[in-house]
């Protein structure tokens, strides 16, 4: 097939496309059609096979704190960093949301919510309930 | 082919360091380390053929050394990958050296970050992925792999505190370490938080300071004034560069720039006499003692306990007092190999370890994430 190992130009930015899902409310990654990775952050081209057949997917926003630390600031209250792993086998860095900064955990269960940080929207986790 | 014993360090030296007052640039760190780097060696600038820097000031900085210097370099690498770039630097200039593109070549660095206002890094463009969050570059990124590993293994902050005291029982032999003064495991817990577990006595030192280093063919460097410190092996690797795509932040890439070294130099880990783990945090030197085959994954944190890695102990560790107690000036990676030479050619005075003939010197860059290994060694280990 003419062209068949060459990645197929994006109609659209992918750091656009996340940012535009994520104005919606949607947390999205890309799904590897050859090799079936999942891919975050979004790109053009698949990091494990090199595909170039990547498939925007909507993430259930289900995950696990993976790692954690509270940023401490002069005459502020710390803030939380973390890394999330995503149940769809990604990995990303956020916040959780309603938790003291120091009192997050590794292997906490949280749930994405959508924020709007000065217009800009951020994906940011809180902890699942029960 | 393989690249050991073809060429070997013959001068080094640190520029000064510390403090060195307002006005002095870089560059003019650059021109006292290298001057002192050549005297050395008994070379002159002259000789200098092939030009090896990397900069968070200078966005060509073999360009700006070799105008400051005034040398024309025939070879000329500005290979950037942070603090471990110096030690990539001695292979590609052992590679270039071998094959003939250059015969005496220059490594060098420098920064004056305090009189220009404080911890100086790299400044990509924000992450839209991360920047939002508001991680504090690049502590919060080692704090992360700090949690993630006393999580999977039980490491401990009083371990992680081990590492920073160990550290400064050796600046305590060295002159020209910058914090001498005495340190226990209960202040370093003390000292305040920056990004949890790491707290300010768990981070690298912010100074000035800069070195240089010439290398030359071993047999150009029978013939000089040192005795050679032979490259008997080197190995490179990098799998990220933001900490959210570091596959297991318990793991580093050093389990492959080892690896290769090791092969390439013939020894392993129970061949070492004295190891240069970059240290710009508590946490680097467990886990590189861990992928460089000290110890198994997990048993870092054990592993340094007791004063193992300190004066008198089993495997004596960044001998000079390390970025965290002796000079860390935002890179660290060519300070390390300048304390190695100095370990193989006996000059360390009180904390020399007697007998040295290997020594490993391992860097770190990004955020654990360019990890590069060369194994050194005297006459006798060739």
């Amino acid at each position: 097939m003419e062209g068949s190992s060459e990645a197929a130009a994006p109609v659209e930015a992918p750091a656009n496309v996340y940012q535009e899902r994520l104005r919606e409310g949607k947390l999205v990654y890309q799904d590897c059609a050859d090799c079936s990775s999942a891919v975050f952050y979004p790109r053009v081209l698949c990091p494990v096979c090199g595909s170039g057949a990547l498939e925007w997917c909507e993430s259930a926003g289900r995950g696990t704190v993976y790692a954690t630390t509270a940023v401490h600031g002069r005459n502020r209250e710390p803030r939380n960093v973390v890394l999330v792993d995503l149940d769809e086998g990604f990995r990303m860095m956020s916040r959780i949301e309603g938790t003291p900064a120091g009192e997050v955990e590794i292997g906490t269960r949280v749930r994405f919510e959508a924020r709007l940080a000065k217009d800009e929207p951020v994906a940011v986790f809180v902890r699942e309930e029960g | 082919m393989s690249l050991r014993g073809k060429t070997a360090i013959v001068g080094a030296a640190e520029s000064d360091l510390g403090e060195v007052g307002s006005g002095f640039t870089p560059l003019d760190l650059i021109g006292q380390a290298t001057t002192r780097a050549l005297a050395d060696a008994g070379l002159e600038k002259k000789d200098v053929d092939g030009l090896f820097s990397a900069s968070v000031y200078y966005q060509m900085p073999t360009l700006s050394v070799g105008e400051y210097l005034g040398i024309r370099p025939r070879y000329s690498d500005a290979t950037m990958m942070g603090g471990s770039s110096f030690v990539s630097h001695l292979l590609h200039a052992t590679a270039g050296i071998e094959a003939g593109l250059c015969e005496v070549a220059l490594i060098t660095y420098a920064s004056t970050q305090l009189p220009d206002g404080g911890f100086r890094g790299v400044s990509d463009p924000p992450n839209p992925y991360e920047t939002p969050y508001g991680p504090r570059y690049p502590v919060s990124m080692y704090a992360l792999a700090a949690s993630r590993h006393m999580y999977e293994y039980g490491t401990t902050r009083e371990q992680l505190a081990e590492v920073a005291v160990a550290a400064r029982e050796w600046a305590k032999l060295n002159p020209k370490a910058f914090k001498r003064e005495d340190l226990t495991v209960e202040d370093v817990l003390a000292s305040r938080m920056i990004s949890s577990p790491l707290s300010l006595l768990d981070c690298c030192l912010v100074t000035d300071g800069g070195g240089a280093l010439i290398v030359t063919s071993a047999e150009r460097a029978k013939e000089l004034r040192k005795p050679p410190v032979y490259l008997l092996g080197a190995g490179e690797a990098h799998w990220h560069r933001n900490i959210s795509r570091m596959p297991d932040l318990t793991v580093t890439a050093a389990v492959d720039s080892g690896r290769r070294a090791y092969e390439m130099a013939g020894v392993g880990p129970k061949d070492v006499d004295v190891a240069m783990l970059y240290d710009a945090f508590t946490i680097n030197p467990i886990l590189f003692l861990e992928d460089l085959s000290f110890c198994e994954k997990g048993e870092g944190g054990t592993f340094v306990e007791g004063g193992r890695i300190a004066p008198g102990g089993e495997l004596p560790v960044n001998t000079s007092g390390g970025g965290l107690s002796y000079n860390h000036p935002g890179m660290y990676g060519l300070l390390l190999l300048i304390e190695a030479v100095r370990q193989l050619r006996g000059e360390c005075g009180e904390r020399q370890i007697e007998g040295a003939d290997v020594a490993l010197a391992h860097g770190n860059g990004g955020v654990l994430s360019s990890q590069v290994t060369a194994i050194l060694g005297s006459a006798n280990a060739l």
